[in-house]
């Protein structure tokens, strides 16, 4: 009993300020935009649930990659989703949802839907807004960035980083995390794969489905592999945004939520004991 | 005393409010958001505010005279997908199909100098374009076809455009709905940055061949840096006008009265 109160005591580490109101404030403002963007996106994907490969979508032929549909069985509405071929059974989720019934035909339910009803124009209202918002966010946070080394300092990948990532990705494994002021490998990687890959990829194929700016950067659909590769791409983005977001919770789970939420709101985190001075 | 039961109601009105919101967000997902988002909310008009962004900073960056891109002929791997309307029952339109549009005439009218009628033959003899390019469907698919006609810059050219006007509005045979005070036909309208633009034409032929019914025969709009709405079909009548707010419900357009974006460029 006694020893592990001491434990307890001597496992509070200093509090150190770790996010500064730049990193605490954009990161809120990503978390709003993608929550409204993901469900405006769902909606507007459901005004034409298929994606394809190329400049055009194939009427007449075939280059479609992924379909939601409801089709029609024995009298009975199911749900169909279909990955390059591979067909699976989504009644009651994708394709038709709701109750027997109520059926909804919809490649995503109301639940994952903003509106919840099916209304294309709003999707697309709420979509933009909050692409507006996201980009300028990416802007600040860049300029931000830069100016106070929080790129530089927090997210560039070292060589120590690589050095570190076999026993890092051994240490997630186990789930056993270490409290620092730094981001480990993983954390940078991750972090890094959302701002400098997934929000430019996300972006930039949004934009290549713009007719307009494809008469202001035409390179740039040619560059995708066309309008519709890059509509697939730009669904791609989402989804492993979603899977970011997925592990992110998981993480945060795993490594101590108070502690995780409490740098993330106030800028103050807690460490290990053993690094009472912010580093390894 | 008095206010007592005043207090209890605001109470239950906010803990029904209340669980209404969470169960939304946990539950059923975003209806907890609906109300806000009404064909007139005020929630939604904000938010609708980054379209004028999107239009200044399109506009900024488009130059006058910067092309959608043209595709080969190779890329015409298909008919053009027909959408909207795709067989007009209007009397005044079927009458037309009978003789294959010879007693087709376009009206220019509003704010021009010199009104006329173009007769589809009158169209088809003046200098055309022939353009193969994409239609981008707001609902998110594409399809790439060859479309020749008469570029709009040329006609308005003949009509001489009064400065003062700002838009043409596009009248079309179509019937698309049906109101409590009557049928409603298709319109929209598209400024005069994107009227004089090379590519913006009205077409009269489809992949070779005359304009089918189904694209919108005899005469249809294409303003290539536009999604599909914008290209209105079996076009009647255009007017130059300053101001678009007097017609229909006021939005320029069938499918802006209906929620869609007024510029159609993203």
């Amino acid at each position: 009993m006694t020893t592990a109160i001491l434990r307890t005591e001597n496992s509070k580490g200093e509090l150190i300020y770790r996010q500064n109101r730049w990193t605490r404030s954009t990161h809120w403002t990503w978390a709003l935009c993608l929550f409204f963007l993901l469900m405006s996106g769902l909606q507007i994907f459901n005004a034409h649930p298929t994606l394809y490969f190329g400049k055009q979508s194939g009427f007449g032929f075939d280059n479609a990659v992924l379909s939601i549909n409801a089709i029609d069985v024995d009298g009975k509405a199911q749900g169909v989703t279909n990955i390059l071929g591979a067909k699976f059974n989504t009644t009651g989720v994708f394709g038709v949802s709701g109750t027997e019934e109520n059926p909804v035909y919809r490649a995503f339910p109301p639940a994952l839907t903003i509106p919840s009803y099916y209304d294309l124009g709003t999707a697309r209202v709420i979509h933009f807004f909050f692409a507006w918002l996201l980009v300028g966010t990416l802007f600040i946070w860049a300029v931000a960035g830069l100016w106070n080394g929080h790129i530089r300092r927090d997210l560039a990948i070292s060589g120590a980083d690589l050095k570190s990532l076999p026993k890092d990705i051994a240490d997630h494994a186990r789930l056993r995390f270490h409290h620092t002021g730094r981001y480990n490998v993983l954390q940078k990687i991750a972090y890094g794969g959302v701002l400098f890959v997934l929000f430019p990829a996300i972006i930039l194929t949004g934009l290549a489905m713009s007719p307009g700016m494809d008469a202001v950067l035409p390179f740039l659909n040619n560059l995708l592999g066309g309008r519709q590769t890059a509509r697939t791409i730009h669904f791609i983005a989402m989804f492993l945004l979603v899977a970011f977001f997925v592990i992110h919770m998981v993480m945060i789970l795993a490594a101590g939520p108070i502690n995780e939420l409490r740098s993330i709101v106030t800028g103050w985190y807690r460490t290990d004991p053993a690094s009472k001075d912010g580093s390894h | 005393m008095e206010n007592q039961p005043k207090l209890n109601i605001a109470r239950r009105r906010f803990l029904t409010a209340a669980t209404l919101g969470a169960s939304g967000m946990a539950l059923t997902g975003c209806d907890a958001f609906d109300s806000l988002l009404g064909s007139d909310a005020t929630v939604r008009n904000a938010l609708e505010k980054a379209n004028n962004l999107t239009y200044r900073v399109q506009r900024m960056l488009l130059g006058e005279n910067s092309l959608a891109q043209e595709f080969a002929e190779s890329d015409i791997r298909q008919p053009q997908r027909p959408n909207g309307v795709t067989n007009p029952e209007d009397a005044d339109y079927v009458a037309m199909t009978a003789n294959k549009f010879a007693d087709y005439k376009l009206e220019i009218a509003g704010l021009v100098d010199k009104p006329r009628s173009f007769t589809l033959a009158d169209l088809k003899s003046m200098p055309s374009r022939t353009q193969i390019t994409r239609h981008d469907c707001v609902e998110g698919w594409s399809c790439i076809a060859k479309w020749t006609g008469t570029p709009v810059a040329a006609v308005l050219d003949q009509v001489a455009v009064k400065d003062k006007a700002r838009y043409l509005l596009i009248d079309c045979f179509d019937t698309i709905d049906q109101s409590l005070s009557g049928s409603i036909k298709y319109y929209e309208s598209i400024d005069l940055h994107d009227a004089r633009h090379p590519q913006t034409i009205l077409a009269w032929g489809m992949n070779g061949a005359d304009l089918p019914v189904a694209n919108g025969a005899p005469v249809r709009m294409r303003v290539e840096r536009q999604l599909g709405y914008k290209q209105a079909k079996y076009i009647r009548k255009i007017t130059l006008v300053d101001d678009f707010k007097p017609f229909g419900e006021g939005n320029g357009g069938y499918w802006e009265d209906n929620g869609y974006d007024w510029y159609g460029g993203i």
